[in-house]
């Protein structure tokens, strides 16, 4: 009978903490903790995200995989700059992924970051709005509408060559599966690992962990050592993306690497012009009169709208606009 | 007996399976976790011991 020594590092034969048989591989701490950033920095420039001269902005949420984004640029090199985003939701979520995000870049001898807190910047948390808005069932939408607003202001302000968001390869997995079910062809087009800029107040988008299982993204944070927050936001529990990550999880189970094949051979598939969605058409784009970002709706793109609706004036004042 | 422990929820299961069969017999999909003994990451092929408290930690989000 054969005695089981346990699985070893590929590397040094040490005692793995991680096992990913999707890219046959096993790893001990220390090995593990310089295979992450390296297969970010590849991926970074494979689908040349940014230069190592070029101002970052992170969109960090107190999560694993922004925190864990942010610590992978900053052992990389990378002039990153941290962003978050004070939802103001309430249980505490607002208040303890904040101060996740400052107890993370005071560990790291004062990292550099921004905060925009929305119900001091334009009167209203996220909730109050959801609920004044009569949007209540789509707290999430308004929220990414929010949020890409700000995301937009500060790196154009701010001067950032790019935002970079946590987005894991089980994010953009289910997304894609998502977008495939109901022949999303539009969304479909526009899935990339770059989102390029098209006009000087919309920021380019890119996300480095693209290409990481939201299980290493998660092993890379508990060994390291990141506190974050473990908690959901109340808002996306029962979320429809975890079913399918929950399905993609079955078949990787099956077939390890299936959500890494799945992705990579999309992207390739529209790379090679295997597959093509129809071009948009040139939609006539202005610049909103408030904001200056550009909108398809008339002079007020659908953020400034927001606020414009009657049951918004008690929202304090606006003094993004008023600066 | 091992003690598997994800968030509120524990679990009593015989010792000397691997961490991957325990998490299967509590219903869970290892994918789905990342399991942790003594405050240290653990790979699924590692055996439980008698007396082990395996903490689970959940790597779905929902974003």
């Amino acid at each position: 009978m054969s005695v089981r020594r346990g699985m070893r590092c590929r590397k040094c034969g040490a005692p793995a903490v991680i096992n990913m048989p999707q890219h046959k591989l096993a790893l001990c701490e220390e090995h593990y903790l310089e295979w992450v950033p390296a297969r970010v920095g590849q991926t970074i420039k494979r689908f040349r995200m940014f230069r190592p001269e070029d101002k970052v902005l992170v969109a960090v949420s107190g999560g694993k995989d922004s925190l864990a984004l942010w610590d992978i640029l900053y052992r990389l090199g990378y002039a990153a700059e941290g962003l978050y985003i004070d939802l103001g939701i309430g249980g505490g979520y607002s208040a303890e992924s904040k101060a996740k995000v400052e107890a993370f870049a005071a560990a790291r001898g004062g990292l550099p970051y921004r905060v925009v807190d929305v119900r001091e910047t334009y009167g209203c948390s996220i909730p109050e709005l959801a609920r004044r808005s009569r949007r209540g069932a789509k707290t999430c939408s308004l929220c990414g509408l929010v949020k890409r607003h700000i995301m937009n202001r500060v790196a154009y302000e701010g001067g950032f060559a790019a935002i970079a968001t946590g987005h894991n390869l089980d994010d953009e997995a289910a997304v894609l599966m998502q977008n495939t079910l109901h022949w999303q062809a539009g969304y479909l087009g526009r899935q990339a690992p770059v989102l390029p800029s098209t006009h000087p107040h919309l920021a380019r988008k890119v996300k480095p962990l693209c290409l990481m299982y939201e299980r290493e993204m998660a092993a890379y944070s508990l060994v390291r050592g990141i506190d974050y927050i473990y908690d959901e936001c109340p808002y996306s529990v029962g979320a429809k993306t975890i079913f399918y990550k929950e399905l993609l999880n079955q078949l990787e189970g099956r077939s390890p690497g299936a959500k890494l094949h799945f992705y990579l051979s999309f992207l390739k598939a529209k790379e090679e012009g295997t597959i093509r969605f129809a071009e948009e058409e040139a939609v006539q784009m202005q610049d909103c009169r408030r904001c200056g970002q550009p909108t398809t709706a008339g002079d007020l793109c659908a953020f400034c709208r927001l606020w414009e609706r009657p049951e918004m004036a008690v929202c304090g004042p606006a003094d993004e606009f008023e600066a | 007996m091992v003690k598997l422990i994800l968030r509120d929820k524990t679990w009593e299961l015989p010792a000397g399976i691997t961490v991957r069969d325990a998490i299967k017999k509590a219903g869970l999909d290892p994918h789905a976790v990342l399991a942790m003994r003594d405050g240290k990451l653990i790979n699924e092929e590692t055996l439980t011991r008698p007396d082990d408290v395996i903490t689970l930690i959940s790597v779905i989000s929902g974003g």
